[in-house]
């Protein structure tokens, strides 16, 4: 399977595409990590949401 | 009416005044017309050819730097929330602001032109046409840099961000000043087509600007 | 403030519900009822987590097969007999331009329901999709600009089609520093409502007028890219991998809303603690 010869920039492309996309997903699933740890520490510490249901409970 | 009229004033001479920012924004337009020769070099033919651009250029640099005070200085001091809160439709107020704005700081930019004009070697019809095209343009970019500056005004540092906001949305303008001024020195093409979409794009900008001017004010000030 | 807890105003609804299913109505009108409900129902940032948790998991999976898939087909279609091996950058770009617009679109969208409807997950849409179309943009045009090397001979143009899109990644950004700027998230949600709606009326202004000065300042040479129709060989990658990408943006726009309401949920019971603190 030869690229030709702009190989380099079909291949470098791909690569681009695949890294900034592994990013995305990357700092999405860090965010989320980040967002239920505040969540644990805040319900540890002992405050309840309006509904009276835990902090750390996501669902 | 008279409300309107009344504001229109009022802007009018709060521009005027020292440190009001009208002169301000010419002393900028002279300032930013000089400092492109010494970047493109004294080349005279050069400078001619790019005369209309670094023109255009100029004047919408020294637009959006005082457009930062359109609304500030009213926020400020409290005048903003009168003004939001008056009965007196906001849209009209906005347009009103706008006008006032245009007449004290668009206004001198396009008075000044000829002279800058001499500073790049452009030649008395060149300059007239690159004026006439400022004079349908400059409203467009003060009504729709409103919208930027609406935005902006409950922001501490906004000035930036307003450039950045308002940049994209006069990239339009700029484009047809800039090609109706090159018809009409130069080209081929007439002068008439880019110069009446630029008068469309003013147009449509003295509706969008003011609607979404008060928009912004009426949630940004809640 | 309504953010934390919906569970009072869903029993309400489905109190409603079984009421309407018990009342003499004709079946089309009590369907449309039922369907309004379950949308009302959608707003409750508690329903929705619950149902994005639930599908995440499926619609990644999805989307790497399609992924997958579409990667497999590009690395094994045919050259082009213009552009070689070349054309397989097209099977990136034009699935990230695509979607560069299209997510302004949802983002417009969602600033009417902020601004119209006062629906109150549209801030959320609108706030999570800003820097996935970023992204998306970005890598059209670094695409384009790696496909223009072999094709133009040059890194970048001044094409109207380049432009365009440079000055959408300039708007883009433009929105996120103004998402960035204020503190409460639901007057920056306004403020940047506006601005999206105004960037979209802007955006077909910009294209045409960019259009017309590339049309005015015409390159000494202008390549055509491509036939005017698309080879099957070419076209049915280029649509998996379309399709592809569409459901990586919804994927990623999901999850990011789920993390803003999370992030929101944070939010308020800070405020709450601090509250509560002794002086």
């Amino acid at each position: 399977m030869s690229f030709g010869p702009y190989a380099t920039f079909i291949v470098t492309s791909y690569l681009l595409v695949t890294v900034v996309v592994l990013m995305l997903i990357a700092w999405i699933a860090i965010d989320y990590r980040r967002q239920k740890q505040h969540l644990r520490e805040l319900d540890a510490s002992g405050v309840l949401r309006r509904s009276g249901r835990s902090a750390a409970e996501v669902q | 009416m008279t409300s309107l009229a009344a504001l229109i004033r009022r802007d009018i001479k709060i521009a005027l005044r020292v440190g009001g920012g009208a002169l301000i924004g010419v002393l900028f337009f002279l300032t930013v017309v000089v400092l492109m020769p010494f970047a493109v070099g004294p080349d005279l033919a050069l400078l001619a050819r790019l005369g209309p651009a670094i023109l255009w250029l100029g004047a919408l640099l020294a637009s959006l730097l005082t457009l930062d005070r359109l609304f500030m200085a009213d926020h400020e001091d409290g005048s903003l929330d009168l003004i939001v809160m008056s009965r007196t439709p906001l849209e009209l107020a906005c347009a009103a602001k706008a006008l006032a704005h245009w007449l004290a700081a668009g206004l001198p930019l396009i008075i000044a032109t000829p002279v800058l004009g001499l500073l790049l070697n452009l030649d008395a019809a060149s300059t007239s046409a690159v004026a006439l095209t400022l004079l349908a343009g400059t409203p467009a970019l003060t009504f729709t840099g409103m919208i930027g500056a609406a935005l902006a005004v409950t922001l501490h540092r906004g000035g930036l961000l307003l450039a950045v906001l308002v940049l994209p949305l006069s990239i339009p303008v700029l484009i047809f000043g800039v090609a109706a001024s090159q018809a009409a020195i130069s080209g081929p093409l007439s002068f008439g087509a880019p110069f009446s979409i630029l008068c469309a794009l003013s147009l449509v900008s003295f509706v969008i600007g003011p609607l979404a001017a008060a928009a912004s004010l009426r949630h940004g000030l809640d | 403030m309504a953010w934390i807890d919906y569970r009072f105003d869903a029993d309400q609804l489905s109190l409603r519900r079984n009421e309407t299913k018990q009342a003499a109505l004709p079946a089309a009108t009590a369907a449309i009822i039922t369907d309004a409900m379950t949308l009302i129902d959608l707003a409750n940032p508690t329903r929705f987590l619950t149902l994005t948790s639930r599908l995440l998991p499926w619609l990644a999976a999805l989307t790497a097969i399609l992924l997958l898939i579409g990667l497999y087909q590009s690395a094994v279609a045919p050259d082009d007999y213009q552009q070689g091996a070349t054309v397989k950058i097209m099977f990136i770009h034009v699935p990230n331009a695509w979607l560069s617009m299209f997510v302004w679109g949802v983002m417009s969208l969602a600033a009417l329901g902020t601004l119209v409807w006062r629906h109150p997950l549209a801030d959320v849409a609108a706030k999570a999709a800003a820097p996935i179309g970023a992204a998306f943009t970005f890598l059209a045009l670094v695409t384009g600009s790696l496909w223009g090397r072999p094709m133009w001979g040059t890194y970048w143009e001044w094409d109207a089609r380049l432009t365009s899109v440079l000055i959408l990644f300039l708007m883009y950004l433009g929105l996120i520093a103004l998402w960035r700027a204020v503190e409460d998230p639901s007057r920056a949600a306004r403020a940047a409502a506006i601005l999206t709606l105004v960037g979209a009326i802007n955006l077909p202004i910009i294209k045409f007028s960019v259009d017309w000065w590339n049309t005015l300042h015409q390159p000494a040479s202008v390549m055509r890219l491509g036939g005017p129709t698309l080879d099957r060989a070419f076209l049915v990658p280029l649509l998996v991998m379309a399709v592809a990408f569409s459901l990586l943006f919804v994927t990623l726009h999901l999850a990011a809303m789920r993390n803003e309401i999370l992030r929101r949920r944070v939010r308020a019971l800070q405020m709450m603690q601090a509250r509560q603190r002794p002086a």
